[in-house]
């Protein structure tokens, strides 16, 4: 990671901190913004069906209209069109919000450029509806946006008349134009949704509702705004006369004083330029990705779990193909897999207990396996000494770790704290390589790979398999979601987990009829 | 964090969103327009005369056509660029030449321009020249204007109503 993404996301991070002593990490609201964006997207259609039920649409009428839900229902339509309009730019906040964190998370390259890529359009129909929707009210500000935005497209030289002789003056301007502006104003929310669809296509269990205690929050300040600052109109449009000062949602409208003071060619190249930018990012420079996770037929029995616990379902079972009893097997899409290796954790075989030749699960990471991660396990061990000794997994998307490293705590960095099966720290404590296994990563509820954490979390309590079993004293398994900022914090519980252990009394052997030492069995067992 | 900081924090958070999404919604004012100014907006489609006269084909050129072609007359499509001036106050404030759309030519020119000028008393001209001719103009309007403050003075071409429009 760069020195100004570290220095943004270490910004994050410190805001993320500050919501999660709030709303604590379940309900943050920077962890939920997609989902968010979803929630203001539903009370913009909803709100909107109520308002399209009493719009008239016409040059007068659409204006007098508007008037009457204001003001003469303005208990029910007068709260709808608060709500229409506050919540349409609520959700340009979430939006914008989203895209800059999933960017200075490093969140949008590899495998991960789809969603990235697929939002993109989505910033423009997001606009377009909202833009279209305040052209709608025909007052002054409609007017002013009609005006612009046509002779904005008439730049373009693409149509044979101009858009924008239908706003020359009172005598110009048809009905008909509202009746295709109403026409527009749905259909491109409706492809806006078909877009939101695809854009969450490649994630695996994709929310698209926040939690109903941030949900209910967020509603609720919506309503609240809805009632202490209404949205109004203001003077009804009138083409003989220009608008000179004009209250303007920033939001939707920011880039419009552009339009005033550059050449129409100019603002599309720009525009375009930006959107081409922003859907070339992924790719500037591309992520260097490490090898996908490869399946071991002779290990792998089709059972699932990998499918299961995938962020991005890169995984998926298909009918066997080599002959064995077994019905499925797992096979992985190398364009989907950001080799995080969540599903090498979720493996049952992925167990350092097997008294195989070579340590190989079903389905495993190339650059970083399971073999790798034993031997590495037991060399750290080795050189340990003390009476608390301590081995830190952490994930390569935490705090810094080399730090915590001192003659009784060994370090293990993984590319995510997921691939870490239970079994290695059953393994650990009950063949005694250490007295304690400590666990740390990526901050809470903002885990790189979307849903790591979550099912680590699980699996430690016993809610997901693979469970960590029951003979694992939990006295004796640490850990702390610190994120990069939180190295200090970090080392605090770690030091605390550590001044615990030493209290704690000796580790009994689990396993009755091994060796008195079972370390040096394992260590000669790695050696094979 | 107790359950009352909490509450707190989160009202907190929830009021400065909400502050933010309600100001920025309609604040700060943008100012299109000086409020003292008017604006002339100079809008017309308009198609030239085509570049070349429609010419007679003589009997022995309908002879040399497909039966179903023998058009009477060639007309070919192009026409010439229009010339227009907009002179406000003895002063040229534009001139240019505007092509004829289409592929081939054969379309209108259009003209929209904005002219944001003071408010009060002018004297405007506007010129437009249609024809093959190469120097002068075909058409042309002068008035003595008095435009109020924010109005939208729309300068039109309407051959079929006379030429100029001032409205």
């Amino acid at each position: 990671m760069t020195g100004p993404r570290k220095i943004a996301r270490a910004a994050f991070e410190s805001v993320d901190k500050l919501f999660d002593r709030a709303f604590t990490p379940a309900l943050n609201p920077l962890y939920h913004l997609g989902t968010l964006g979803w929630f203001f997207y539903w009370i913009v259609i909803v709100s909107g069906i109520y308002l399209y039920i009493f719009f008239d649409t016409g040059i007068s009428q659409a204006y007098e209209s508007l008037e009457y839900i204001t003001n003469v229902q303005w208990y029910a339509g007068g709260v709808m069109r608060s709500l229409h309009r506050y919540a349409s730019d609520a959700l340009i906040i979430v939006i914008m919000l989203h895209l800059l964190r999933e960017f200075v998370m490093d969140r949008y390259r590899g495998a991960r450029w789809f969603s990235w890529f697929t939002g993109v359009p989505l910033i423009w129909l997001v606009f377009a509806c909202g833009i279209s929707g305040y052209w709608m009210v025909w007052d002054v500000l409609a007017q002013y946006i009609a005006i612009a935005s046509t002779e904005w497209l008439d730049s373009l030289g693409i149509f044979g008349q101009s858009i924008a002789r239908n706003f020359l003056n009172s005598e110009t301007l048809s009905g008909r134009f509202f009746t295709l502006m109403v026409f527009i104003h749905i259909a491109v929310p409706l492809f806006t949704l078909l877009a939101m669809w695809i854009h969450i296509q490649r994630q695996r269990d994709a929310k698209v509702n926040p939690p109903v205690g941030l949900a209910v929050g967020t509603l609720g300040m919506l309503l609240a705004l809805s009632f202490i600052e209404p949205a109004v109109s203001q003077p009804p449009a009138n083409l003989d006369m220009v608008p000179a000062i004009i209250n303007f949602d920033w939001f939707y409208l920011a880039p419009y004083p552009f339009l005033d003071r550059l050449p129409g060619l100019t603002m599309w190249a720009l525009a375009g330029a930006g959107t081409l930018l922003l859907l070339a990012l992924p790719w500037l420079p591309p992520l260097r990705r490490k090898a996908a996770a490869v399946v071991d037929l002779g290990n792998c029995n089709g059972c699932g779990r990998c499918v299961d616990d995938c962020p991005f379902d890169a995984v998926s079972l298909q009918p066997r193909t080599d002959g064995t009893e077994f019905s499925e097997e797992a096979i992985v899409s190398n364009d989907l897999c950001t080799s995080c290796g969540i599903c090498v954790g979720a493996c049952p075989t992925s167990t350092p207990f097997r008294r195989t030749a070579e340590l190989v699960p079903g389905i495993d990471l190339p650059d970083q396996g399971m073999r790798a991660l034993r031997e590495k396990t037991l060399a750290i061990a080795e050189k340990l000494t003390g009476t608390a000794r301590i081995i830190v997994y952490g994930c390569e998307h935490g705090p810094g770790l080399e730090k915590l490293e001192t003659g009784q705590i060994g370090v293990i960095k993984l590319p995510c704290i997921a691939q870490l099966p239970p079994a290695f720290i059953d393994f650990v404590i009950s063949r005694r390589h250490a007295e304690g296994v400590f666990l740390t990563g990526c901050s809470e509820g903002n885990c790189h790979y979307r849903l790591g954490q979550h099912w680590e979390d699980q699996r430690l309590a016993g809610e997901r398999d693979p469970y960590l079993r029951k003979r694992v004293p939990t006295d004796r398994v640490g850990k702390y979601w610190a994120g990069i900022t939180g190295s200090k914090h970090l080392q605090q519980e770690l030091a605390a987990f550590h001044d615990r252990l030493k209290v704690q009394p000796p580790l009994q052997q689990r396993k009755p009829g091994r060796p008195a030492d079972a370390a040096t069995a394992d260590r000669a067992e790695s050696h094979e | 964090m107790s359950r009352i900081t909490q509450i707190i924090g989160q009202a907190i958070a929830y009021s400065l969103f909400a502050v933010v999404v309600g100001y920025f919604a309609t604040r700060p004012a943008y100012t299109h327009l000086a409020p003292d100014k008017a604006v002339i907006k100079l809008s017309f489609s308009h198609a030239g005369a085509h570049i070349e006269e429609c010419r007679r084909l003589t009997q022995e050129e309908l002879n040399r056509m497909p039966p179903n072609m023998r058009q009477p007359t060639d007309c070919p499509r192009a026409r010439v660029p229009l010339m227009i001036e907009v002179e406000l106050d003895g002063q040229l404030i534009y001139r240019d030449e505007l092509p004829a759309s289409g592929l081939a030519s054969d379309g209108a020119s259009t003209a929209y321009k904005v002219f944001p000028v003071n408010a009060g008393q002018h004297h405007l001209t506007v010129r437009l020249r249609d024809s093959r001719r190469t120097d002068g103009f075909d058409h042309e309007k002068s008035a003595d204007i008095t435009l109020t403050p924010q109005q939208n003075f729309v300068i039109d071409f309407r051959p079929e109503l006379g030429g100029f429009l001032f409205s």
